[in-house]
């Protein structure tokens, strides 16, 4: 039973910086159709960046451990939106009316670029992120000590995405970006700049990222250039579990394989750790390709 | 004159809504039917079921006397149905010539195997094939289009094109979808001469069309269909004056 | 125009045929790779340029003929080429079994699943599955090629093995791509309600084009084994699959010298460049970038095909 309760919130935090990860995927491929292979690279970057600020401005000689962190979070997601922004502006706008598959080759050479720029600037080597930053307490929750940084991370993620479901749900740009997601012709006749609406989503989704690898270096200590690509495609199948495009569905999704996962590696076997997302995604798109919470798209013939 | 297709109680539903209503009618042997009804009505839909595209949640189909009803797309071609598009689907990036080919397909036998080591039989059958191929060209007057990519010809040679592709299957009985939209008063002329001679080589022909100059020339039996569901059947003199058909187009007066 | 090409084609021919008395055994390996990497991607071509199926999972079917040689190799001792339809069968038979159930998935989904699978298989070939992989460390000792008594050994030796494989590979492929298979592919790529509207079973013909690019990789898994003599499992990793797959798009997808030009670029710039080594996948990636962009069929892109209309016609005077 404590095994389980562990596992269970082990598997909700790194479900929650799925699901944020997830949600970037979902956003752009709503809007664009396009599987934004650099995603996980903007997340890696996000990880990055959130080391190099912390070490560089020395913040917590002015704010406690809670302070660092919100400004650390804001500073890199704003930064990584940046990035985002003008990804969509060179690498993807240009290839917006071309064949499905440049886009592709076009994400993957994004990708690559950032990966090695990454390892360029930063080396191959993993880097550690200071212990020190947030309480390594436990929470006595459930008869049992749960570390105080899983359930923050937690709580951020939820927070997080309880406040992207009300901007897309409540406000007039998410309604835009709604609407350009279902049909961007329309969306376009209808008075919506869905330039100005996709360049918001590219801002959003990397932003969401890279909180996500900022709190992966608080939560692990540990960042590697390459870990984007392996959160990146478990990300990408949290998006799929939940139906692609859906937003509510990512962040099911996102916790759902978390908790899928730890369970996998507790009970069945941690070397095949990795393959069970895999094994999820396989699965999810041969049974049910829209996912869970996704609509059917029938094609008029 | 016999039965060459018959629907039975055909249904279909998409959800709540009900595309396809128990509608039932023959095609005999060697005629031209028409049908036809206002937009929406379900008849696209209808050939969809006929075809395979879609499969049937109540009814039959039967054709040649066989139960065609959940056999997928090409066998149902193969057994001698075919049909063109409502919104054109040629192979836009390929020639008229290659395009007519695909039709062609269903009727020669060479595989991967045979491809890579051309055995006297598949050089013949390929060049069979291209004959065969030229003569539907020659039949819908796009012979000298042949090189031609499909996307650079006319609306109107594009339907016509997807006709000779439909006729390379060598069909039995070929349904066409709206095949004189969009265009002109000569070329729908020319459209009800070539149906004809597709009727004159022992072809059955299913038509939707709404140019009601082509349907009153060329049909010799008419199907309405409106809200899915069968309305009225007969000679194309008998539909005109039918009251329900003209209330369904225009809709009833006022009182 | 024909004839400026036939040209082309031969004085490149020649030239390839010759090189290894004037190169230096670095870059006669270099070339080797790039023939390796040439036939890989002429058979993804197959699913991925003809087909239009949106395949990133190459790899695994290179991986399970590659393994397949060095199990039976280093257990039974059975001679190499011996084994090279044995590990064709094998990933052919891989591919008939797995792709039956994604074959109908739309394009984006199919791309996924084919990630998916090739992870899958490396993870199981890590985790030393049914004990005979080896695990990470993967499986060493296997012997080199014989051919009617002579051992294949050195590097300009294995040049004439594989680029005499890739010769006949590009002879038979061109053919296919001729034949009524490849326009049936063409068809489904285009448009495939169009084609099973026209009478072609595009799930027979999806599934068989999987199965002949995963038989023609896993042959070249064979000899990849040998030329090496340990494969691990890291040598078939997703990174390997991209790089099939940029070769095919980035070379001209459908184009058979579209792709032979892609494998030299995608293999022998970098070489080049070695010197300027940590920055180069930095410009590669950018290259990807930009090539999609400003050229986006890619460099070599298929030309339209000709058919003896004329000489149908001029045979019976109008048919």
């Amino acid at each position: 039973m404590e095994l389980f309760i562990q596992q269970l919130t082990n598997g909700l935090a790194v479900g929650g910086i799925y699901a944020l990860i997830a949600l970037g995927y979902t956003m752009v491929y709503g809007v664009l159709k396009l599987i934004n292979f650099a995603h996980g690279d903007l997340f890696t970057i996000g990880a990055y960046l959130g080391l190099t600020l912390l070490t560089t401005l020395g913040l917590t000689n002015y704010l406690g451990p809670f302070g660092v962190v919100i400004v650390l979070a804001l500073m890199v997601m704003g930064l990584v939106a940046i990035v985002g922004a003008a990804l969509e502006r060179v690498a993807y706008r240009p290839l917006r009316t071309s064949h499905r598959l440049s886009a592709v080759v076009s994400a993957l050479g994004a990708s690559i670029f950032f990966q090695n720029a990454v390892m360029l600037i930063y080396g191959a080597r993993y880097k550690v992120y200071p212990h020190d930053i947030l309480p390594r307490t436990a929470i006595h929750v459930f008869g049992l000590d749960i570390p105080l940084i899983r359930l923050l991370i937690l709580l951020t993620s939820i927070v997080m995405m309880i406040g992207l479901y009300l901007f897309i749900q409540r406000t007039k740009i998410g309604t835009a970006i709604r609407a350009a997601a279902i049909d961007q012709g329309a969306a376009k006749l209808m008075g919506i700049n869905v330039d100005r609406v996709i360049m918001i989503v590219f801002l959003i989704g990397p932003a969401l990222g890279g909180a996500a690898g900022l709190m992966v270096g608080l939560y692990y200590g540990q960042i590697n250039f390459t870990m984007g690509w392996l959160y990146g495609l478990k990300a990408f199948t949290a998006a799929i579990l939940g139906g692609i495009g859906n937003i509510p569905g990512a962040m099911v999704g996102g916790l759902l394989l978390g908790v899928i996962e730890a369970m996998g590696a507790a009970y069945i076997s941690i070397a095949w750790k990795d393959a069970i997302a895999f094994c999820v995604l396989i699965l999810i798109l041969i049974v049910r390709p829209t996912g869970l919470l996704g609509e059917r798209v029938a094609e008029k013939i | 004159m016999s039965t060459l297709l018959s629907l039975k109680n055909l249904t279909k539903r998409f959800g709540g809504l009900v595309a396809v209503d128990h509608v039932s009618f023959d095609v005999e042997t060697g005629s031209i039917v028409g049908l036809i009804g206002p937009n929406g009505a379900g008849k696209t839909t209808v050939f969809n079921l006929i075809t395979g595209n879609y499969r049937p949640d109540e009814g039959e189909v039967v054709f040649e006397d066989r139960p065609i009803k959940n056999l997928p797309t090409h066998k149902i071609v193969s057994l001698g149905i075919s049909r063109t598009f409502q919104t054109i689907r040629l192979f836009q990036k390929l020639s008229a010539i290659e395009n007519v080919l695909a039709g062609c397909h269903c009727r020669m036998k060479a595989g991967s195997l045979a491809g890579m080591f051309r055995p006297p039989a598949q050089r013949r059958e390929e060049r069979q094939a291209l004959e065969t191929a030229l003569q539907e060209l020659q039949f819908v007057g796009l012979q000298d289009y042949a090189e031609q990519l499909a996307e650079n010809l006319s609306y109107g040679n594009q339907r016509l094109l997807e006709i000779a592709r439909a006729l390379a299957t060598q069909p039995r009985f070929i349904i066409l979808d709206e095949p004189a939209g969009g265009m002109n008063n000569q070329e729908t002329a020319a459209l009800i001469e070539t149906i004809r001679k597709i009727r004159d080589r022992g072809i059955t022909v299913l038509l939707i069309e709404h140019d009601m100059s082509l349907v009153m020339e060329a049909c010799e039996h008419l199907v309405v269909i409106e809200n899915g569901a069968k309305i009225a059947e007969g000679t194309p003199q008998a539909i005109q004056n039918d009251p329900k058909v003209i209330e369904a187009y225009l809709g009833t007066d006022e009182e | 125009m024909k004839n400026k090409h036939i040209v082309i084609y031969v004085a490149f021919g020649v030239l390839l045929l010759f090189s290894p008395a004037f190169l230096n055994a670095y870059w006669v390996d270099v070339l080797n790779n790039v023939g390796l990497y040439t036939i890989l991607a002429l058979s993804l071509n197959i699913i991925l340029g003809h087909a239009g199926l949106f395949h990133m999972g190459h790899a695994a079917f290179y991986a399970l003929g590659a393994y397949t040689t060095a199990i039976i190799n280093t257990t039974y001792h059975i001679p190499i080429l011996w084994l090279l339809p044995v590990s064709g069968l094998v990933a052919g038979l891989a591919a008939l079994v797995v792709a039956r159930p994604i074959i109908h998935l739309r394009g984006d989904y199919l791309l996924i699943v084919t990630i998916g699978l090739v992870e899958i298989i490396r993870i199981a070939l890590v985790n030393n599955v049914f004990g005979i992989t080896g695990g990470s460390n993967g499986i060493f000792g296997i012997s080199r090629p014989v051919l009617f008594g002579w051992k294949i050994n050195k590097p300009w030796e294995f040049f004439y093995l594989i680029w005499g494989f890739a010769a006949v590979t590009i002879f038979l492929f061109d053919r296919l791509e001729k034949s009524r298979f490849g326009r049936a592919l063409n068809y489904l790529r285009e448009d495939d309600v169009a084609a099973e509207g026209s009478g072609i079973n595009t799930a027979h013909y999806k599934l068989i084009a999987f199965v002949i690019g995963a038989f023609w990789a896993g042959m070249v898994g064979n000899i990849f084994a040998a030329k090496m003599t340990i494969i691990a499992p890291e040598s078939f990793n997703f990174w390997e699959s991209v790089v099939l797959f940029m070769i095919v798009l980035l070379g001209g997808r459908g184009s058979i010298r579209g792709v032979i030009l892609g494998s030299f670029l995608v293999l022998g710039l970098p070489e080049i460049f070695r010197q300027f080594a940590t920055a180069r996948m930095l410009v590669f990636g950018a290259f990807m970038v930009v090539m999609m962009i400003f050229r986006t069929e890619g460099i070599l892109p298929p030309l339209p095909r000709k058919y003896p209309i004329a000489k149908v016609l001029g045979r019976e005077g109008s048919v």
